[in-house]
C-alpha cells in the first residue's frame, strides 16, 4: 500500500519536472529571430511577451508543486492510517510498538471526522485454522478499543478477522510468522480529501 | 456392548452354531445381519485373530473389471480384511456351481466374494471357506452408466455390504468427504474419485455434513464479516447466519435440526445454536470473554466438545450442551506445548479426536472417554483437523507428510494411512454418513 502511494508521488514529481524542462521548447511561436519580426516590433514588446511566457511557466510550476505537495501530504496521511500493527504469538495485547503506530493515527482520525476505517485481524499459520479466526478478531477488537479509548468513535471503525487465511508473507519461518501476526487498516470512506492535522 | 470383530476368537463350534442360525434367517429373507442382541456375526476364520483373507472372483460382463477392482480396493481400504491379489489361482465356478473350497483353503482364503451381473443389478454371494458353504447372498440394484459417479457409489454400497457380511461392521466406502481447497468447498468420494467443487471461488471454510449426508453447512469469510451457509450436494445454497461479526466453525446437531457455530464480537467468541432453518441464535457456551470455537456433539446431542482459550492457551473442553459443567478433556502431558484444539466426537460416542501441538507441529490424538487414555495417531509431518468416518474407526486428517497439505485417511486401529487428495492444499475435512443403505 505505502509503496504504491510513494510510487504515485514519484511519478507525479517526474511528470511535473519533465513538463518544466520541456515547455520552453514546446512554445515555438515566440519569435526569436529579428529577420522574421514585424517592422513595428520593438525590444520592449518582445521583452513583455517573453516575461508573460516566463510568468505562465512559473505559475504552472508552482501549481504542480502545490499539487505535488498536497498529494504527498495525502499519501503520507494515508500511509499513517494504513500502517499495520504487529502482535506476539497467540496474543492480542497492543504492544508498545503498536501503541506508537496507533497514536500516530489518532490526530488524522480526529481531524478527518468523515473517515471510516476497517481493521482486519490476522494470525500466523501455526494455530488451528478455526481458532485463529477468533484470535484475529480479538486482535482487531483490541486495536479498535485502543483507538476508542482515546476518543475515536468506535462506530467509525469496523472490525473483521481473516485468521491465517490472508497471510502478508508466505513461508513457515519465524520471519513470515512475525509479519503475519498483524492488524491491517483499510479506509472505507472519507479518504479522498484528507486534511493535515493542525500542528 | 458388542464384541469387536478383532477379538472374535471364540471357539469355532460356538461361532458355527451362531452362523448356522444366521444362515437360516438369511434364507428366510432377513436383511439385518445381527441375529442376537449384543453379538456381532461375520465370517468364520482362523483362531489367531488375523484378518480374514478375501478373494473377489473375476466378474463377467462389460462392467466386470471395474466392478471387481472397485470392490477389491474398497475392501482393502476397510483395513479389516486382507484382499488377495487378482492373480490368486482359484478357479471361477461355472454357472451356479460352488467354489472349490479345498483349493480356496489351500490358498489361504477365508471368504470368497462372487459378483454376477443380472438384469438391473448384481447378484452378490459370500462363500465361507472354513464352513464350506454360502454365508450370504443378495441381489442389489446396480444401474446407470459404467463408471459414472452414481454407478460407482452403488458399487461402493456393494463393498460396504460385503464388509458387513465379513466383519459384522458395515463399510464406509459409500461415503463422501467435504474439504476446503483454494477457498472453495470440495466433495470427493471416499476412494478419492469424483473430486468436485461445490462453491465458487471465495473464502469458504469448515464444512460439516448434515447427519443424513445430503447437505452440508460451512462458513464463508466475506469482506465485512463471516456468514454461515447450508448447501445441498448439488450446490443449491441458502444463508443461515448473515455476515455480522465473526461466524465460523458450524456443525449440525446429531438430529440435524440445529446448527452450532462460533460467533465472535468485541467481547470474545462464544458458541451459539440456531435452527437449521434460521432464526434467532441462542448462546450455548459460557466463555466469559474468551474465545470458543469448533463445537462437536456427542451422538446423543447432550454433550459438546470444543476449543476454548478460557485458561489462557487454547485447549479442548467438554461440557453439557448448555455450556455448564465444562472441563478440560485431557490432562496435559509433559510433551504437549499446551495448544490443543479442533475436536471431533466419534460416531459411536466412545472417543474424541483432536490436535495437539508437539515440537511446533500439530499431531492428531485420540482420547477414549471411558478411561481418558490419550493415544497419538500421527508423527510424520503436521496432521491437523481430524474428522471421524462413520465407522468410528478411520479418521481423515490434513497432513503435510508428503509436502503440501493433503487429506489422508488413518486407521486408528492399525495406524495405516492412505492419501485421499493430491491437488491443491486440502484441509478442514468432514466425513458424510453412509450414503447407500
Amino acid at each position: 500500500m505505502n509503496r504504491r502511494h510513494l510510487g504515485a508521488v514519484l511519478m507525479l514529481a517526474t511528470l511535473a519536472l519533465g513538463a518544466c524542462r520541456k515547455k520552453p521548447v514546446a512554445i515555438a511561436p515566440v519569435p526569436t529571430s529579428p529577420s522574421t519580426a514585424p517592422a513595428i516590433d520593438d525590444a520592449a514588446a518582445r521583452a513583455a511577451r517573453e516575461q508573460a511566457v516566463r510568468d505562465s511557466l512559473a505559475k504552472a510550476r508552482a501549481d504542480s508543486l502545490a499539487r505535488l505537495a498536497s498529494e504527498t501530504e495525502a499519501a503520507n496521511l494515508r500511509a499513517i492510517l494504513e500502517a499495520p500493527v504487529m502482535f506476539e504469538y497467540d496474543a492480542a495485547d497492543v504492544s508498545d510498538g503498536a501503541r506508537a503506530t496507533l497514536d500516530a493515527k489518532l490526530p488524522v482520525l480526529r481531524t478527518n471526522i468523515g473517515l471510516r476505517i476497517r481493521i482486519s485481524g490476522h494470525t500466523d499459520a501455526r494455530g488451528s485454522d478455526e481458532y485463529n479466526l477468533a484470535l484475529g478478531l480479538r486482535r482487531a477488537a483490541a486495536t479498535r478499543k485502543y483507538l476508542g479509548d482515546r476518543g475515536i468513535a468506535v462506530s467509525r471503525i469496523e472490525v473483521v478477522s481473516f485468521g491465517e487465511e490472508r497471510p502478508a508473507a508466505s513461508g513457515e519461518d519465524d520471519g513470515a510468522f512475525m509479519k503475519n501476526r498483524r492488524a491491517e487498516f483499510e479506509i472505507l470512506s472519507g479518504g479522498d480529501a484528507l486534511r493535515m492535522p493542525p500542528r | 456392548m458388542s464384541i469387536p470383530t478383532r477379538s472374535l476368537r471364540l471357539r469355532a463350534g460356538l461361532l458355527h452354531h451362531l452362523r448356522r442360525a444366521l444362515a437360516l434367517s438369511v434364507v428366510s429373507g432377513a436383511s439385518v445381519l445381527v441375529a442376537q442382541p449384543g453379538v456381532r456375526l461375520g465370517l468364520l476364520y482362523g483362531e489367531g485373530g488375523s484378518r480374514p483373507g478375501i478373494y473377489v472372483l473375476p466378474v463377467a460382463g462389460a462392467a466386470g473389471d471395474s466392478l471387481r477392482s472397485i470392490v477389491m480396493r474398497d475392501l482393502d481400504f476397510s483395513d479389516r480384511v486382507t484382499v488377495l491379489p487378482k492373480s490368486t489361482a482359484l478357479a471361477t465356478p461355472a454357472g451356479s456351481a460352488p467354489i472349490d473350497y479345498a483349493a480356496a483353503m489351500r490358498l489361504g482364503i477365508n471368504g470368497v466374494v462372487q459378483l454376477t451381473p443380472v438384469a438391473g443389478g448384481t447378484n452378490i454371494v459370500l462363500y465361507d471357506v472354513g464352513a464350506k458353504q454360502v454365508l450370504q447372498r443378495r441381489t442389489v440394484a446396480l444401474s446407470g452408466t459404467l463408471n459414472s459417479a452414481a454407478w460407482r457409489m452403488a458399487v461402493h454400497g456393494i463393498s460396504d455390504l460385503c464388509e458387513e457380511w465379513i466383519s459384522g461392521e458395515r463399510g464406509i466406502a459409500a461415503t463422501k468427504l467435504a474439504y476446503v481447497a483454494d477457498g472453495r468447498i470440495w466433495l470427493v468420494d471416499s476412494d478419492g474419485a469424483n473430486a468436485t467443487s461445490l462453491t465458487a471461488a471465495g473464502r469458504a471454510l469448515s464444512p460439516n455434513f448434515h447427519p443424513n449426508g445430503q447437505s452440508l453447512v460451512y462458513a464463508a469469510l466475506e469482506p465485512a464479516g463471516s456468514a454461515i451457509y447450508v448447501s445441498d450436494l448439488r450446490g443449491s445454497t441458502r444463508r443461515v447466519v448473515p455476515p455480522s461479526g465473526l461466524n465460523i466453525s458450524p456443525t449440525f446437531t446429531p438430529n440435524g435440526a440445529s446448527i452450532a457455530y462460533a460467533h465472535g464480537d468485541d467481547f470474545g467468541t462464544e458458541l451459539y445454536l440456531v435452527a437449521a432453518s434460521g432464526g434467532t441464535p441462542r448462546r450455548i457456551s459460557i466463555g466469559r470473554g474468551s474465545d470458543n470455537t469448533s463445537p462437536t456433539f456427542s451422538p446423543d446431542g447432550r454433550r459438546i466438545a470444543f476449543t476454548s482459550g478460557r485458561s489462557g492457551r487454547p485447549d479442548v473442553y467438554i461440557a453439557d450442551d448448555d455450556g455448564t459443567n465444562a472441563d478440560v478433556l485431557a490432562a496435559l502431558s509433559s510433551a504437549s506445548q499446551g495448544y490443543r484444539s479442533s475436536p471431533d466426537w466419534s460416531p459411536d460416542g466412545r472417543a474424541v479426536v483432536f490436535q495437539s501441538q508437539l515440537g511446533g507441529r500439530f499431531q492428531t490424538m485420540v482420547i477414549t472417554l471411558r478411561d481418558r487414555v490419550v493415544k497419538q495417531l500421527t508423527t510424520e509431518g503436521a496432521n491437523e483437523d481430524p474428522a471421524w468416518a462413520p465407522d468410528a474407526r478411520h479418521v481423515v486428517v490434513s497432513s503435510t507428510r508428503s509436502g503440501g497439505r493433503q487429506l489422508w485417511v488413518i486407521d486408528t486401529e492399525t495406524g495405516r494411512a492412505r492419501q485421499l487428495t493430491s491437488a491443491g492444499g486440502a484441509r478442514l475435512a468432514a466425513w458424510s454418513s453412509r450414503l447407500v443403505r
